[in-house]
């Protein structure tokens, strides 16, 4: 009886060894070295049709980046219009002090400290997504890391020797680099976050896409404009192709 | 019978007895008679007339708010995509029809090598098509460099240096179209005022003389069977059709899917992957940066592989004047009885289709960089596109050509 029971008891018991068994290789699987990253292969996959993606990109770039940065060929209303920005909004948070509506996004960094700060002016960020492209503005700001040999403390993958400093570590961490040895190169392997940012690494890179959405958006605003009225001009056009057709058929009917 | 209308009342006869509108349109269209079996490679000449009306309009309207200068072009750019209504759509218009123009060209071109349609008697034709094709390479050249990013200003520095490699006079000539000793806002200035009245002018005189020696000699047609020997009582071409409205309901039909096709690029891929606009022309120019790879636009990348495919840059310079002004001398290389490529023999078609090869092939190496296989690769094509031309004499007269029917071929 003892016996049955000791046996029964082990059945019951057979689920929770496994699940004791698989809670026991977990630690062992990220004892292993994490698989190697393939920044090169990231895309920001941003789409300017999400007006709520823009919105928050707006107010990162207004609180993170404005400082050094301009957007020197947008204007703070046309932003907002686009953006469907209430004016409150824009005048309570996004303006700059001392920024009328209709101006254009400045900076207030004096070129002159800057270039004692940084060795340049950094740059006017209208046309970077159109120059550099989405995906590389997203890898540039994914991949700083911690580099004592450099000036400013960081490097980046995306842009080696940038002059900017790893302005956004309070959000996503501070990161170092961990690189392999490949015949007589160094190769990027992984990431080790040594100190944690304030924000989970799934909402920091939703917070890098939204800010490369929105520079997206400043690069072109009036791809939104061009998306939505190119369907009905390329409808027209084929409804014009199908009537010239038949134009052209019935005259034709009568060449022999 | 004309004069008579004219005599009635009504402006319509009194614009008449001053100017001969109702005969012009008479002898041009409604009777003048197009070959009745022209096919789809018959839609590019009307579709080229097309696209250089819409440069036209759209330039004028671009020019409006296009400030000139080193200082002010590319902001005026800019300023145009985002502060003058529409003006996005004029720029992508002008821009995307400078690629639609050379496509378009390019096998409005194509057509006329297929069926021999510069051989006599339309020689002078095809003379003035091929200056159309000069001019516009001069157009775009010119526009490209208006925008002043930084692929502008040193596809500038690159196409003005080739002037250099002109014996003696080279540098002094370069100097000369610079109007400085190096690109700056002389040169734009002057480049402005070429791109917007002098070869535009230039292409609506060439334009003109085209249409009127085509008018005179009448099209040629894919059976290279000349219509106006076998006419009936009436001196109307039997095989003939009055232009309007036969053909203008037919090119209708053909403006019709090209503007389709045309606006699913301008709306929603105005850039077609950095081959209308490049990345690096939406930097402002920079002397002291070179883009990496400069590369010049699609359109001009088989010269451009058959001139980087040499070492020596007045090799490769003069390589790139053969391979550009050899389709001028083609009414005089082909040799051939018969015109259209329906009725010509294996030789030809071979040297016909490695040279259609050839091209495309250059058109795709000269966007690589110039470099190892892809400059090897180059070398190999422009083998088969210059023996093309070159041995053309030969082989046309010895390729076994099939009989010519005596009337066109027409299934309705």
């Amino acid at each position: 009886m003892r016996k049955l029971a000791t046996v029964l008891l082990s059945l019951c018991c057979l689920p929770l060894a496994a699940l004791a068994a698989e809670a026991s290789a977990e630690p062992a699987a990220t004892a292993e070295p994490p698989a190697p990253v393939d920044w090169q292969s990231w895309h920001a996959g941003n789409s300017v049709s999400d007006l709520a993606s823009l919105q928050r990109g707006a107010r990162n770039f207004m609180n993170y980046c404005n400082g050094c940065h301009a957007l020197k060929y947008v204007r703070y209303q046309r932003m907002a219009n686009d953006l469907k920005i209430s004016s409150q909004v824009l005048e309570a948070d996004l303006l700059a002090p001392g920024s009328g509506n209709l101006d254009y996004i400045s900076t207030a960094l004096p070129s002159a400290d800057a270039v004692n700060w940084f060795g340049k002016v950094p740059p006017d960020l209208s046309l970077i997504t159109r120059s550099k492209g989405v995906d590389y503005v997203y890898r540039f700001l994914k991949t700083f890391y911690v580099d004592a040999s450099s000036a400013t403390g960081s490097n980046n993958l995306a842009d080696p020797s940038a002059a900017m400093p790893a302005v956004l570590s309070d959000l996503g961490g501070v990161n170092q680099a961990v690189f392999r040895q490949v015949g007589d190169d160094k190769v990027f392997d992984h990431f080790l976050t040594s100190v944690p940012g304030s924000m989970s690494s799934a909402q920091y890179d939703q917070f890098v896409r939204d800010t490369v959405n929105f520079l997206d958006y400043a690069g072109e605003p009036a791809q939104i404009e061009r998306r939505s009225m190119g369907i009905w001009v390329v409808l027209f056009l084929l409804l014009l192709t199908w009537l010239s057709w038949l134009l052209k058929k019935e005259y034709w009917k009568e060449v022999h | 019978m004309a004069n008579e209308a004219y005599s009635k009342p009504g402006l319509w006869a009194w614009i008449n007895r001053r100017l001969p509108v109702d005969t012009f349109l008479r002898s041009q269209l409604l009777e003048y008679y197009a070959p009745k079996n022209f096919n789809f490679w018959y839609f590019f000449g009307s579709l080229a007339l097309l696209v250089l009306v819409m440069q036209l309009v759209t330039g004028i309207f671009l020019a409006m708010f296009y400030k000139v200068g080193e200082a002010t072009s590319f902001d005026s750019v800019e300023f145009i995509m985002r502060e003058v209504d529409f003006g996005w759509l004029l720029r992508y218009l002008h821009s995307t029809g400078a690629s639609a123009f050379f496509l378009v060209i390019y096998l409005h071109m194509y057509r006329g090598m297929m069926y021999g349609s510069y051989k006599a008697p339309r020689e002078l034709l095809w003379l003035f098509g091929m200056i159309i094709y000069l001019a516009l390479m001069a157009e775009a050249f010119l526009g490209y460099v208006l925008p002043w990013g930084n692929m502008s200003f040193w596809a500038a520095t690159v196409i003005i240096n080739l002037f250099g490699a002109v014996p003696v006079i080279g540098p002094g000539l370069v100097e000369w179209i610079r109007g400085d000793y190096g690109i700056a806002d002389a040169t734009l200035n002057r480049f402005f005022s070429l791109h917007v009245v002098a070869v535009p002018l230039l292409l609506l005189l060439l334009v003109a003389l085209h249409l009127i020696a085509l008018h005179e000699v009448g099209s040629n047609n894919p059976d290279g069977v000349e219509i106006k020997e076998k006419k009936n009582a009436q001196g109307i071409p039997l095989d003939g059709i009055p232009f309007h409205p036969y053909y203008t309901v037919k090119d209708i039909f053909g403006v019709a899917v090209f503007l389709t096709l045309f606006a699913i690029v301008v709306f929603y891929i105005p850039t077609f992957s950095d081959l209308f606009l490049e990345k690096a022309n939406f930097e402002p120019a920079n002397p002291l940066s070179t883009p990496d790879p400069i590369s010049p636009s699609w359109y001009f990348t088989p010269y451009y592989a058959i001139l980087r495919s040499v070492p020596s840059k007045s090799i490769g310079a003069l390589l790139m004047l053969i391979a550009v002004s050899a389709f001028f001398f083609l009414p005089w290389l082909d040799r051939s009885p018969v015109k259209s490529i329906r009725y010509r023999g294996w030789v030809f078609k071979t040297f016909f289709a490695l040279f259609t090869l050839s091209f495309l092939g250059l058109m795709y190496l000269g966007l690589q960089p110039a470099q190892g296989i892809y400059v090897t690769l180059s070398r190999v094509c422009a083998v088969p596109y210059f023996a093309f031309f070159l041995l053309m004499p030969l082989y046309s007269r010895i390729d076994p050509v099939k009989p010519v029917p005596e009337r066109v071929t027409f299934h309705a």
